[in-house]
């Protein structure tokens, strides 16, 4: 071609595709999320109104009803059931946010750069995740208005199980999302399952003397796995007695058999992995 | 070891979608360090090409590769090695012009040191230096395209694909992105392929290849298509569009035909015929155009249609509504 410039162009080789590269593609897909959620704080507001309601109007009204069964506010009670369903929405939508890239065409440029759709997708998993936790703080904070002491050890261990589920319902959405290609048909896919998700969680209603089939879906939901050891951990810091626990926090069971709150964590990690790789493998990168 | 030294070769290239076959049998050959026009209308084909040697769409028969590798096996080489500027807008309006490139530079991997020089030298590149902090929705269509074409020049790939980088944009932008494209060649070997629908523009490429309906109709250096049409293109209005027509194959032998509301003619030495159209004429003339050859006269040679009437038959593509608006 034409006299080189004098001034020196500063190389760039693109290095193959090994795990370091790929940590950081994830990394900085995650760092976008949190940039842009920066960006939005009318959004924080807008996702407390919901959870505000459930917890101090729901909870209110329904608390005179409840007053005579035990010595439990069914404040109290919902708290958890609050914080899990907060966190739900929220990470349905950051899964489903994919959409939206797609749309406004930012999609593509991570579609065609040199990084795996695992980076892609952890990335996004991992930002919607931690965007779904950070709210989930602001209702943390309320615990002391509905009965629940502030706690460090239950604080931790609650950030870090809604994280996780979280994660799994940002990977549902991914999966539910990716192969919609129009705004439009997002937003009734997300009332589409996650609403039921929600009410068959046991979130808003104790999984005790269930009729059978609500019992077996309950069972099938994953959410269920992911919202009970919420609840156990806000429950072994309060001051019940073993009658009330029972009623409140039944725990879940399999055909008769208590299943241990660990089992009920390591099935939700699980659900993480089979739907990420689900979401994965049926992302279409070409058209 | 032919196709290993070109920049791009594409082979017996096919893409069928339900009712279209968008590329109908491609074979093209671009050469390492030029620019390479891809024109045709709206519909040609020529954003569905360029998904395919991009690795975003498989094509339906043929191969291509880009930079020496395959793109249907050896996508993540090719990946490494392309820069995109795509018809849609690709940048993330939330952020700023910065931090879209900075997040470029670690998809691309680029080491941080050098992502650093390098976004300093691209957004000087492009007069974007002093608004790097500001956020891209703020950006005029043509900062957009600037900051798209930045970005996509990052990592130093080996071949720019641009996509009608100048399309929406007013006259004096159009040239000012081309200025930049001069400028980037003048500073280091890159091939650039780049498609438009605007018929003037090709005279900045090397060479050209006319799409229509996804076939190549001609592919030269834009002189030598030029050239190979050698006469003037001759348009007049008069009262009798059916009459004229006649007349003029009559008299002087000419093919004429309605295009773009007048009765159209390509003829040799087109000043020096007009004395001799009104004597030979019976139709009263309103008014005569006659104009040098262009491209849209080389279009129109290999066709038998002007680009406007090429558009106006075809229904606009689902893609075509998505283009960029703003
Ligand atoms: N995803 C798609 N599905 C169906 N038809 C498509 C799709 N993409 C492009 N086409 C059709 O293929 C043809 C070529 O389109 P395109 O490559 O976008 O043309 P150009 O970029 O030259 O304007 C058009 O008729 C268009 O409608
Ligand atoms: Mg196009």
């Amino acid at each position: 071609m034409t006299a080189v410039d004098p001034t020196p162009v500063a190389a760039v080789r693109v290095p193959a595709a090994g795990l370091r590269h790929q940590v950081r593609a994830a990394a900085v897909v995650w760092q976008r999320e949190m940039i842009r959620f920066g960006r939005d704080r009318s959004r924080i507001v807008s996702s407390l109104a919901q959870p505000v309601l459930f917890l101090f109007v729901l909870g209110t009204g329904l608390s005179s009803l409840i007053a005579s069964s035990g010595d439990v506010d069914f404040r109290t009670f919902l708290f958890p059931g609050v914080l899990a369903t907060s966190v739900l929405f929220t990470a349905a939508f950051s899964g489903i946010s994919m959409v939206w890239d797609r749309e406004f065409g930012f999609l593509r440029e991570m579609l065609v750069a040199p990084v795996s759709t695992t980076a892609i997708l952890t990335g996004k998993c991992l930002g919607g995740a931690t965007v779904a936790t950070l709210q989930s703080l602001i209702i943390l904070a309320l615990a002391p208005l509905v009965g629940v002491p502030y706690n460090l050890v239950m604080m931790v261990k609650l950030v870090g199980l809604l994280f996780l589920m979280a994660f799994m319902i940002c990977a549902l959405g991914l999966f539910l999302s990716a192969r919609v290609k129009q705004v439009q048909s997002a937003m009734p896919l997300v009332q589409l399952t996650i609403t039921p998700l929600m009410f068959l969680s046991g979130s808003l209603f104790p999984l005790s003397n269930l009729p059978g089939w609500l019992h077996v879906a309950t069972t099938l939901n994953p959410m269920t796995y992911a919202v009970e050891p919420i609840r156990s951990v806000v429950f072994d810091h309060l001051d019940l007695s073993p009658a009330a626990r029972a009623t409140f926090d039944p725990g879940i069971t399999w055909g008769g058999w208590q299943v241990p709150v660990p089992l009920q964590v390591a099935i939700v990690a699980a659900t993480c992995l089979v739907l990420l790789g689900l979401a994965v493998a049926r992302f279409a990168r070409t058209e | 070891m032919e196709n290993s030294a070109a920049a791009i070769t594409i082979r017996g290239l096919v893409k069928r979608f339900k009712q279209v076959e968008a590329v109908a049998g491609i074979d093209l050959d671009v050469r390492p360090g030029e620019t390479f026009g891809f024109l045709g209308p709206n519909g040609a084909g020529k954003s569905t090409t360029i998904k395919i040697l991009c690795t975003l769409a498989d094509a339906t028969a043929g191969t291509a590769t880009v930079a020496g590798f395959d793109v249907a096996r050896e996508r993540n080489q090719v990946r490494r090695h392309i820069g995109l500027v795509f018809q849609e807008p690709t940048l993330d309006a939330y952020l700023t012009a910065e931090q879209n490139l900075r997040f470029h530079g670690e998809l691309y991997g680029v080491d941080r040191a050098t992502a650093a020089q390098r976004r300093q030298e691209v957004l000087t590149m492009v007069d974007l230096w002093e608004r790097r902090g500001d956020l891209v929705q703020t950006f005029s269509g043509g900062m957009r395209r600037r900051l798209e074409i930045a970005r996509g020049l990052l990592h130093s790939p080996r071949v720019l694909f641009l996509d009608e980088p100048t399309i929406g944009l007013d006259p004096q932008t159009r040239a000012s992105i081309w200025d930049y494209l001069k400028e980037l060649h003048r500073r280091q070997e890159i091939t650039v392929f780049v498609t438009t629908h605007y018929m003037d523009e090709a005279e900045h490429c090397d060479r050209i290849a006319i799409v229509d309906q996804g076939h190549i109709v001609a592919l030269d250096t834009p002189a030598a298509l030029k050239s190979g049409i050698g006469k003037d293109r001759v348009q007049i209005t008069c009262d009798d569009d059916a009459l004229a027509i006649e007349e003029l194959a009559a008299r002087f032998g000419l093919e004429a035909a309605v295009h773009e509301g007048a009765v159209t003619f390509a003829v040799a030495e087109g000043a020096a015929f007009v004395p001799q159209l009104f004597a030979g004429l019976a139709v009263a003339i309103n008014s005569v155009t006659v104009t040098r050859p262009s491209l849209d006269d080389v279009f129109l040679a290999y066709t038998g249609k002007t680009i406007r009437d090429a558009e106006a038959a075809r229904p606009m593509s689902p893609m075509a509504f998505a283009a960029r608006g703003r």
